[in-house]
This record gives C-alpha cells, sequence and structure tokens, in this order.
C-alpha cells in the first residue's frame, strides 16, 4: 500500500582551490562548510564545534535485498570531518573530497526544489565566506555538477520512503525502466563521453552527466561499479515500516524544473508501485547499454530493444508512465504524493513530453541539458568551432559554477519555481510537515543541549548523569503541526524533554 | 501486439488551455532567444581566458 513520500536530495558540490601550490580539495571543503558556519552564527566553539552527526544508528552497508554479495564494498563513514545539522533541518559536511549539502525531508516535489535552492545558496555563501578569510590570491570555487570529464565523477542522490512491505524486487523492475528513460528530463548535459575507447566526434554531446558512469543493474556500490539501482538499506527510519530508497543514478541540476520533475514523477513511480497498479513490465534486455543510449541520443528516438524482442522508445516509455501516474492520481487521490503538488507535476510532465517530443529547444528555459546544448550550438556556430574545442567543455564545466555573475546556468533565464525570498527563509527554517521542524527548532533554540543528532535521532545534554537520547523514527512526526506552541512555551530543553514524555507522542517513542 | 497499445499517447486533459497557451509560449520563446544572443554577446567576458588550460586543469576526485 502506497505511504506518503518523504523526499530529500544530496549533493556533493565539485571544488576548486586556486591560487595555491598544493590544493587539498578535503581541506578546502572543510574549509568553506567551517567559514558558512561561522558567518551564519552557529556556535563553532571548542566543546564541540557545532553540533554534531550521530553516527549510532549508521548502517551504510545494508544491503535491501537482505545479504551482502561477497567482494561488494560498504560505503565509508569519514567521522574526523566538519559535519554540521543547520537549523532548517539539513546536513552539511565534507564526503569523499567533496562538501555535500543534504536537504531535510521534504513532503512533497515543491519543497525539495526549495530546499536544494536553500542549499545553493548556501554554497554560495559558504564560498564568499571562505574567500573573505583566504589570502587575497587564493579562492574557492564549487560546481554543482557530476563529472570532471576525465572520468571521475560524484553524485546527487535522491532519498525515498517507502513502504518496507512492498517487495524489493517489484521496486526493481519497475524503477529500472523509469530511471533508463527519465533521463530526457533530468539530464544536465555534458560534453563528450567518458567510455574508454569512445571518441569525442561519436558523442559530441549528451544528455546526462553521469550515465557513463553506471556499469550494474543492481548492487550496493556508489563509488564504483555504480549500480542503476542501488540496494542500500538504511531506512533511518522504523524499519519494521519502511525502507529508504536511495537513487544514485540523478544529475546535480541547476534547473528547478529538472530537480522537481525528477523527484515529483519518481515519488509518483513509487506509490504506483507500492500499490502495483502497473498492468505490465517494461523489461528492458540490456538496462545498462540503453541508458548510455538514452544519453547520447540527442533525437530521442532511438529504438531501445526489450526482452521480450520489441523495442521501445524513451519517450514511449514516460508516455506510459504519465499515463498510469495520471490514472492513479485519479483514483487515489493526491495525499499521499504531495496533494496540489503532486497535480503541477503531472502538469509538468505532460508538458515537457509533449515539448520533447515536437521540438527539445522549446525547453531552452527549463531544462539543464537544453539550456547546455542550445547556448553550447550556438556559440560553436557563432565561432565556427568543432564539439571537441576545449572552449565548448571549459562552458560546460562552467555551466555548473556556483558563483552568480560567472556560472553560466545562472545567467541563461531558467524558469525558478521557487523565488529566492523562499529559498533564503528556507536557508534558517525548516520544513513544518516532517521530523525535519523538530530537528531544526531543537538546533535553532537549544544549541548548546543537543550535543548530537542524525536523521533519526537527538541527543541532549540535560546536565544528568548520561545523555538523553531521543529517538525519531517517524519521518511524519515532529512536524509544526505535532509540536504546537511547544518550543514558544519552553525555556530549556529539559523543560522540552519533560513535556515531549507527559504528553501523546508527538515525535514518535521518546524512550530511548 | 496489444501492449503496443499501451505506449500509445494519452489524450491531454485540457485542450483547450492550449489556444490560450500558444502566444505567450512564442513570446518566450522570444525572450529566450534574445535572452540568449545578449549572453553570447557579453560570454567572452565572462568564460575562463585560458580555455585549454582549465578544462585541463579542472580534476575532480571521485565521490558517490
Amino acid at each position: 500500500m502506497a505511504i506518503a513520500k518523504t523526499i530529500g536530495i544530496e549533493t556533493e558540490y565539485g571544488i576548486v582551490h586556486r591560487g595555491t601550490d598544493e590544493p587539498n580539495p578535503i581541506t578546502a571543503s572543510s574549509v568553506v562548510i567551517n567559514a558558512y558556519l561561522a558567518a551564519a552564527g552557529y556556535r563553532t566553539d571548542s566543546r564541540s564545534d557545532v553540533v554534531a552527526w550521530d553516527f549510532t544508528d549508521e548502517s551504510p552497508g545494508a544491503d535491501a535485498r537482505g545479504y551482502a554479495p561477497t567482494g561488494s564494498l560498504a560505503p565509508e563513514v569519514e567521522t574526523h570531518l566538519v559535519n554540521a545539522v543547520l537549523t532548517n533541518g539539513a546536513r552539511y559536511y565534507v564526503d569523499h573530497a567533496h562538501p555535500e549539502l543534504a536537504t531535510p525531508e521534504c513532503g512533497d516535489a515543491l519543497s525539495v526544489v526549495r530546499y536544494d535552492r536553500a542549499a545553493e545558496l548556501i554554497a554560495q555563501e559558504s564560498m564568499a565566506a571562505a574567500n573573505r578569510l583566504l589570502p587575497g590570491e587564493q579562492e574557492i570555487i564549487l560546481y554543482k555538477d557530476n563529472s570532471d570529464g576525465k572520468g571521475n565523477s560524484y553524485g546527487c542522490h535522491e532519498n525515498y520512503l517507502v513502504d518496507r512491505s512492498t517487495p524489493f524486487a517489484r521496486i526493481i523492475r519497475h524503477c529500472t525502466s523509469h530511471f533508463i528513460t527519465r533521463q530526457i528530463y533530468t539530464g544536465a548535459g555534458k560534453v563528450g563521453a567518458e567510455l574508454p575507447g569512445q571518441r569525442t566526434d561519436e558523442v559530441p554531446f549528451q544528455l546526462t552527466q553521469r550515465a557513463d558512469f553506471f556499469e550494474e543493474e543492481v548492487g550496493l556500490e556508489t563509488t564504483l561499479k555504480r549500480p542503476i539501482i542501488n540496494t542500500r538499506d538504511e531506512p533511518h527510519a522504523d524499519p519494521r515500516k519502511y525502507r529508504r530508497l536511495h537513487v544514485i543514478v540523478g544529475d546535480a541540476n541547476p534547473s528547478q524544473v529538472s530537480t522537481f520533475l525528477k523527484v515529483g514523477t519518481t515519488a509518483l513511480i513509487l506509490a504506483l508501485i507500492e500499490d502495483d497498479a502497473f498492468p505490465r513490465e517494461i523489461e528492458f534486455a540490456a538496462p545498462v547499454a540503453s541508458m548510455r543510449h538514452v544519453s547520447h541520443d540527442l533525437t530521442l528516438r532511438e529504438a531501445l530493444p526489450l526482452a521480450d524482442g520489441t523495442t521501445i522508445t524513451a519517450l514511449e516509455v514516460q508516455w506510459e508512465l504519465f499515463a498510469l501516474a495520471r490514472k492513479w492520481v485519479e483514483e487515489k487521490g493526491t495525499d499521499l504524493v504531495g496533494g496540489p503538488v503532486a497535480d503541477m507535476v503531472l502538469q509538468r510532465w505532460e508538458h515537457v513530453l509533449g515539448a520533447l517530443e515536437r521540438d527539445p529547444m522549446e525547453l531552452a528555459d527549463q531544462l539543464d541539458w537544453v539550456a547546455k546544448y542550445r547556448l553550447l550550438d550556438a556559440y560553436r556556430e557563432r565561432h565556427g568551432i568543432d564539439w571537441n574545442d576545449a572552449r565548448l567543455r571549459s562552458m560546460d564545466i562552467q555551466y555548473a559554477d556556483m558563483r552568480p555573475n560567472k556560472g553560466l546556468a545562472w545567467r541563461i533565464g531558467l524558469e525558478q519555481l521557487v523565488t529566492d525570498d523562499e529559498a533564503r527563509r528556507a536557508m534558517i527554517e525548516p520544513p513544518a510537515d516532517t521530523r525535519a521542524f523538530f530537528r531544526g527548532k531543537c538546533i535553532e533554540h537549544f544549541p548548546d543541549q543537543v550535543v548530537a543528532a542524525n536523521w533519526d535521532s537527538l541527543v541532549f545534554d540535560v546536565g544528568a548523569k548520561s545523555l538523553r537520547r531521543v529517538p525519531m523514527m517517524e519521518p511524519m512526526r515532529g512536524t509544526a503541526a505535532h509540536m504546537g506552541t511547544l518550543f514558544d512555551e519552553c525555556d530549556s530543553a529539559v523543560e522540552l524533554l519533560r513535556r515531549l514524555g507527559s504528553q501523546e507522542p508527538r515525535i514518535g517513542d521518546t524512550h530511548g | 501486439m496489444a501492449e503496443r497499445e499501451q505506449v500509445r499517447k494519452p489524450a491531454p486533459v485540457e485542450r483547450e488551455s492550449e489556444t490560450t497557451e500558444t502566444p505567450a509560449a512564442s513570446e518566450r520563446g522570444e525572450k529566450i532567444k534574445a535572452d540568449l544572443d545578449d549572453l553570447l554577446d557579453e560570454i567572452d567576458e565572462v568564460l575562463e581566458t585560458n580555455a585549454e588550460e582549465f578544462v585541463k586543469s579542472y580534476i575532480q576526485k571521485g565521490g558517490q
């Protein structure tokens, strides 16, 4: 049975440190994050830096299939680097030599766009704050992309709350066809290919940053031999009721429309999967190859082989999924998939598929790959240069430059679904409709008493002999509605914990 | 062949809205084009000065 979709995305930003002989991306990442925390007024005293991350319940090695295949690598957790929780409920930390911003849990796709835009503004303020601290000749620049063009990739991952009772095999079946084909609107665009033996003149431009890096259909890895379906089974919620689908195939999108459709359509497809609402399975004969072919095919017309011997195009798959999603919403309503926002998703989905079918260039103000292609192609024509000219690859990188005056994505006139005023509020304020509200408000009101935080718990130091750990195993509890006026009425964390313990459970089980 | 039936594009929900949409869409198309021309005119000032060197030096550590 479909359950309410809590959604979040996490983005690893590319980082460049100029003006130094020995740039170190890990140090530079720490510098930008710490500079932001200090500038934004977070407590950075010696006792515990800012509110630290609590790794007690982390188990990134757990596999949704119920076993860990021999030779598969669980992701490493780096505990020694800066790892902060913000008042908007987000997490900001160093991951694999990149600064990473994970949005708080959001209740709908538009909320995800708002918090992803807030994350971009945080990244911009971080750069500015770091560069005020660095010697004049040095500069740190962040990039919202997923590849350096030399075979190194870093991710923008999505997370969706899914009903635990849904068979994982069913998720694999239907998500695979969605992930292969949604690239036609989620791609951030890239000059050239990064497959061994593939020449740029064979793939002058492709839809996505990431497709070249997927080698398996299903698996646990995220850094090598990346699978289309990631099986990490770490729900950050009550594991008897929930799983968290961790999606690693997406690009980081400067375009808000691309991000909106990416998470909005996927949340809908997952609700359909939970309700087993698919009349047939679209089983690809060669998912990994098809993933690349879709990305490399700017005509969107390539016939992709299915296991039953027939063929299908990416657009045809998306029309079929769209029709099923619309039918599901007509029957079941939108309560579990973001309310009115689900109707916006369906409308935009239909509009974008129609335009992609007629002429993708109609979407130059909506989708990243189209905006980037159109700009680079116009530049190429104006200067009479080939696709392998370094200037085009340079513009490709610079599309994702986070500096507002340098980043081409910010200057190209992309449609905004949320205003920057809204996004600025979202840098501070948590979403009201998920447990991120409780996390963010505790950090705002009791920064000295929250000593550690995680997605599913907060640890308080209330002066007693031992620390008090408050589990938050229900992602849809601890909302503004659950908390009411409690934060205004409590002067201390002690009082908050006492009131929480004596009343109806507002955040799930409060007994650690 | 029955399953091929399902891949056909479903009928749009609100046909009538398209007539009102068209002028706005073409206006928007022209604005996008004007924005693009403006950006192309000024872009050389914004672009990295040594493209070749910049592309070569843009090296990231692999992540997730």
